[in-house]
């Protein structure tokens, strides 16, 4: 199968488990909203497919198009064309946001040459895209960036890097209205016309009026409680988490 | 990218050695006496040579900084004469020689972006050249012996008199009694010379030592920016290199002065550089420390114009079996003074680095400014990084400000990297040179690269 399946995967971080027997798959071209109220593992998910070494896997599997990732270090997860936007991307102090991104550029496309002119004119139009100024092309990476304007970037790497499997990491915490708008909006051109497949983490609805998600996973305490369609999110609106809570004890 | 600076050691290993005159090792005042006679000084010169001699003899070594006790004087040949001549055209240089320095980027560097060169090759230079717009306006730059001959008035007045004294201390006067090579650098009043000068220094025999001594005067309202490079191949028995520099700026005069130095690491790598800053006057010294076994360096500004400036910008990298001792010396010594001090250090495999500062403001030295930053980065756990600052402030109307920071590479941040598709190894290397990057900036190009590159290189199979 083209896309993600995740199979039985438990994930424990400091001796605590936080993802329970996971199964869930998103094809290519589909996107999936994963929902939860805080604490309830969402982001661990997103952590340990990327491989964060922080993050144990106690079991389980991650095939990316039939490849287990859990097998590969996080740097050849991304080069099988993962890409995992963080909840809160790290500062690199002195290393600018152009030249980071063309090493990241030129990891993933092996072989290719592409001179740092080249590189700044695909750079400059991929920031129109996400309404960055050139300017923060010259900037040390995320260091002194807004929480929004950490976010943008988020997105700007993952336009540049077109990988084919999104996780979106609460890209919409710290990001006014606007911005969530644009940025979903780009994703979501993304999926219609490179067929990636993504997964939303998420507490809110408004990302997903612009991401339109094919599929809902609700997440509560660890373990998936159910897989619906868009219905889902208008009832938790309205009730909560709570009712899954009891529902899975 | 051509290296300009001369540094992977593994392409350019040793020439057999050609010295015509070799002495035997250790050092007397036999062997001061012979260096003074086979480069036919004036008196003035071999007197003071005798003189920092018996200087020499009476000092004690150090007892602070770095262990010094392996270091054994009676081990070292003092001077090495190569029958190499002197040339002041590249196709002119014997061919062991000049293919060494080709594979180093010399002379392609000159020809693209330096107003002058002057090689040197074990004691004494053999190659200088100048451009010949900068001749014509007065500028001098050739190798210090040359100079004794030809600017013995120049050179009298300022050659190891008032800024580094043949009494300063055990390494400075051993340097006095047996220094040999180096630059000399004349800017006259109002010149600007806009390319940098660049000497490159090769250290070829082993069990030796090499004390060149350079010598800038910047005239009033002049500038120059000079460089230095310095290798030399490995052995595995113990090789010295004790350099004094001393720098005139005079007032309203800039001088930049920025070194990269790669020994290989059996290189005790011991040093005194100094400049004396005039009124408005402004030093920068911009240096970078590779390789050698130990290293004790503390480039010192002595601001005693009103108005005088001096940064410092240094980074040093202590791999396995390095100890670099390296910081910097500040003297306010007259009012409105301005210096800044940034030093980066990156320690891995075992290496140990420390900064060793001393600052001090004079009474009197009013409005002065000044500060000091030192960053120590640790790629592991058994390296080690110190920091020694000390600061004697006399003078209340001043601001003076000290920060130190030792880090660790973050696993979160590699771990960000990694998730772009870095390779452990791609992400250790981009975090360094960030972490690098202001003082990388201040260099040119050319040397920009070539200090990634080699920092990257002596990082080689150090991390992962």
């Amino acid at each position: 199968m083209k896309g993600l399946a995740i199979k039985n995967l438990s994930v424990s971080v400091a001796g605590k488990r936080v993802v329970n027997g996971l199964d869930l798959t998103v094809k290519q071209g589909e996107v999936l909203a994963f929902m939860g109220p805080n604490g309830s593992g969402k982001s661990s998910l997103a952590m340990a497919v990327a491989g964060s070494p922080k993050y144990i896997v106690e079991s389980g599997q991650v095939l990316l198009n039939g490849v287990d990732l859990l097998k590969l270090k996080p740097d050849e997860r991304a080069k099988k064309g993962l890409f995992v936007s963080f909840q809160h991307p790290v500062e690199v102090a002195g290393v600018t946001v152009a030249s980071f991104l063309r090493m990241a550029y030129l990891a993933k496309n092996k072989g290719k040459k592409m001179g740092f002119g080249e590189f700044g004119k695909l750079l400059s139009e991929k920031m129109e895209q996400v309404g960055i100024d050139s300017k923060f092309a010259s900037r040390e990476l995320n260091v002194g960036f807004s929480g929004g304007e950490k976010k943008k970037l988020e997105v700007l790497q993952l336009l540049v890097l077109e990988p084919e499997f999104v996780i979106l990491d609460e890209l919409d915490s710290g990001l006014d209205i606007d911005s969530v708008a644009f940025l979903a909006k780009a994703v979501s051109e993304m999926v219609k016309t490179r067929k990636i497949g993504v997964i939303v983490i998420t507490h809110y609805e408004r990302i997903l009026k612009f991401l339109k998600p094919d599929k809902v996973g609700v997440f509560v305490e660890s373990r998936l409680r159910t897989v619906g369609g868009r219905e889902i999110v208008k009832k938790l609106e309205k009730e909560g988490y709570v009712n899954f809570r009891e529902a899975g004890v | 990218m051509q290296s300009v600076v001369g540094i992977d050691q593994s392409e350019v290993s040793a020439n057999k050695e050609r010295s015509v005159v070799r002495p035997n090792k250790g050092i007397s005042r036999e062997i001061v006496e012979l260096i003074s006679k086979e480069k036919n000084e004036p008196d003035w010169m071999r007197e003071k040579r005798l003189a920092a001699f018996e200087i020499f003899l009476k000092k004690p070594m150090p007892t602070w900084g770095a262990d010094l006790s392996k270091l054994d004087f009676d081990e070292i040949t003092f001077y090495l004469k190569s029958d190499y001549g002197k040339y002041e055209s590249w196709k002119d240089v014997p061919k062991d020689v000049k293919t060494t320095f080709e594979k180093l980027g010399i002379p392609q560097a000159e020809r693209k972006f330096l107003a002058g060169v002057v090689g040197q090759y074990e004691s004494e230079g053999f190659y200088q050249s100048l451009m010949e717009k900068y001749s014509k306006q007065g500028v001098i730059f050739c190798d210090t012996d040359t100079a004794i001959q030809k600017y013995p008035e120049i050179l009298k007045e300022y050659f190891m008199t008032r800024c580094v004294s043949i009494a300063d201390h055990k390494f400075a006067s051993l340097h006095g009694a047996v220094w040999s090579g180096g630059s000399f650098v004349y800017v006259p009043a109002g010149v600007k010379v806009d390319l940098p000068l660049q000497t490159y220094f090769r250290m070829n025999a082993k069990n030796y030592g090499q004390f060149e001594h350079t010598l800038i005067v910047a005239e009033e309202g002049s500038s120059v920016h000079y460089i230095e490079g310095c290798t030399a191949p490995k052995y595995s028995s113990t090789s010295m290199h004790s350099a004094v520099v001393e720098i005139f700026v005079k007032k309203n005069a800039h001088v930049r002065y920025t070194t990269v130095q790669n020994w290989s690491t059996d290189v005790y790598n011991l040093n005194t550089k100094r400049a004396i800053v005039e009124e408005g006057g402004f030093v920068e010294w911009v240096g970078g420390s590779m390789g050698s076994g130990v290293t004790m360096l503390y480039p010192a500004s002595m601001l005693i114009g009103r108005g005088a400036r001096a940064d410092h910008l240094n980074i040093a990298v202590g791999g396995p079996n390095q100890y670099k001792d390296t910081g910097a010396k500040v003297f306010h010594g007259a009012p409105d003074t301005t210096s800044t001090v940034v030093s980066k250090s990156i320690v891995f495999g075992g290496g140990e680095t420390v900064y060793r500062g001393l600052l001090r403001v004079a009474k009197g030295a009013i409005n002065s400014k000044a500060h000091v930053q030192c960053d120590a980065l640790m790629l592991d756990d058994i390296s080690k990084s110190d920091t020694v600052p000390t600061m004697e402030v006399f003078e209340d109307q001043v601001s003076v400000g000290h920060e130190a920071t030792v880090g660790r590479i973050s696993e979160e941040m590699l771990f960000y990297l990694q998730s772009r598709g870095l390779t452990e190894a791609e992400a250790m290397a981009m975090v360094v040179r960030g972490f690098v990057e202001p003082v990388v900036k201040k260099l040119p190009l050319e040397y920009a690269v070539e200090l990634n590159r080699l920092i990257e290189l002596e990082m080689e199979g150090s991390i992962g």
